[in-house]
């Protein structure tokens, strides 16, 4: 790998994938292998040149989060009793307690991770697996992005998950106050683990495959 | 110094043997392997994903990294994390309460979730690390099963959620903190120990370097 100028070998040259030379590239760990060669010499990861299933994967996975994200907003994340009376507080109703009680940062916090993500990672997938034969307008340098950031934020969507443990945990003063975890706790959990694994599912290469004459 | 280093991409039509190139695992652009002396980078010429970012003696601080994080991790687990108090009544919690509060009836998969996303996952994952580059550390070649260990550490990577977890916290507080009077105990200081010495571990790790490295020693 020498030291080059950028700028330079973009307008001299046209870029070599591993799959037009007729070669392997391992997707863990970068070694090189000739075609038909089952496992990596180097990590023993199993080699494809594409991920040909991971599509379908990524729906099946995106679908199964979406459909745990609707009653993760319907039924209550937090039962709080306090002196006898029983309150039952949903996602977004949390976040407007917050909100009331001049906790603007947190509330902020929990919108951001508990509705702001997940919704925005729905779209995101959606958007580059719709996307991944005709990329239209966006370069890949910018869809390759657009993954990242998903892949990356997607697993802070748990904070509310752990936050109704700890709650659940600490605030158990009897007739005083006690704090329980609803069922929406479990079917958010399941929702971020959902999409967690649609967005692995991706193969990334995928979505560079439209440009193979490109140079981006 | 760490420095920007593009690699060179491949001219089409060049005569390729797969032996020293390197595919990058996001685009599939190839590469000429070549070394990177410890502190640079090099970056795929075509995504600018970083492919080889070694750091000198990282075997030897990412072993001890791993160690450290296990010793806090067991402290995080055990040590009270939080008490608080209200009207006169007085509750605390470790993390193993933490996770034992959805232990009840249909809560329990997710009690069990919670513990192997704070605390099982990130510490069978120091162990697995530990395991596959401990040997190497003090010149021996690396053990059978150090691919199948490596492997299953950088799968279960995103699944490590302690740094979430501490988040979590900072949010629980807040939210209790009208209702309460809450005092952070020494579990806590642990765990927020344990989440710095995990990011300063997974920075100096690279991956592409440890294969490298693992295949080399490895005992033929």
């Amino acid at each position: 790998m020498q030291v080059h100028d950028m700028e330079n070998a973009r307008r001299t040259q046209t870029l070599l994938t591993a799959r037009r030379a007729g070669l392997l590239g391992c997707r863990r760990c970068g070694a090189v292998h000739a075609a038909g060669t089952a496992g990596c010499r180097r990590c023993g990861s199993a080699l494809a040149s594409r991920d040909a299933t991971s599509l379908q994967r990524v729906w099946a996975w995106w679908l199964a989060g979406l459909l745990a994200y609707i009653p993760a907003n319907i039924y209550p994340m937090l039962l709080t009793s306090t002196f006898g009376n029983t309150l039952e507080n949903t996602i977004i109703g949390g976040a407007i307690e917050l909100f009331q009680h001049g906790s603007y940062f947190v509330a902020g916090v929990v919108i951001f991770a508990s509705v702001m993500i997940p919704i925005g990672k729905f779209i995101a997938i959606g958007y580059l697996a719709l996307t991944i034969d005709h990329p239209g307008t966006a370069r890949g340098l910018e869809r390759q992005h657009l993954y990242e950031v998903v892949e990356f934020i997607g697993r802070w969507s748990m904070i509310d998950v752990f936050v109704v443990a700890i709650l659940a945990a600490l605030v158990q003063l009897d007739f005083v106050a006690t704090i329980n975890p609803g069922i929406a706790a479990v079917c958010f959990a399941l929702s971020v683990a959902f999409t967690m694994i649609s967005a692995q599912s991706f193969d990334p290469k995928s979505l560079w495959d439209a440009y193979e004459a490109d140079d981006t | 110094m760490p420095q920007d280093r593009p690699s060179r991409g491949l001219p089409e039509g060049a005569a390729l043997q797969p032996e020293g190139l390197v595919a990058c695992p996001v685009c599939d652009a190839l590469h000429r392997e070549a070394d990177v002396p410890p502190g640079a980078q090099a970056r795929c010429h075509r995504c600018h994903t970083v492919l080889f970012a070694p750091h000198l003696n990282a075997m030897t601080r990412i072993v001890m990294l791993a160690a450290t994080a296990a010793i806090l991790m067991v402290a995080a687990v055990f040590f009270p994390f939080l008490e608080i108090d209200a009207s006169g009544l007085h509750s605390r919690s470790s993390v193993f309460d933490a996770i034992m509060a959805f232990s009840r009836g249909i809560m329990l998969p997710l009690s069990v979730a919670v513990a192997a996303l704070i605390v099982v996952l990130p510490l069978v994952r120091f162990g697995a690390i530990a395991y596959a580059l401990t040997p190497m550390v003090f010149g021996y070649p690396p053990p059978r099963h150090a691919a199948a260990a490596m492997r299953w550490a950088e799968d279960s990577q995103p699944w490590a959620m302690a740094e979430i977890f501490v988040v979590g916290v900072a949010v629980a507080l807040v939210k209790v903190a009208g209702l309460a009077h809450v005092t952070l105990g020494p579990a806590f200081w642990a765990f927020v120990a344990l989440v710095l010495v995990t990011v300063l571990k997974d920075n100096i790790m690279c991956k592409f370097t440890i294969w490298k490295t693992l295949e080399e020693r490895r005992p033929s």
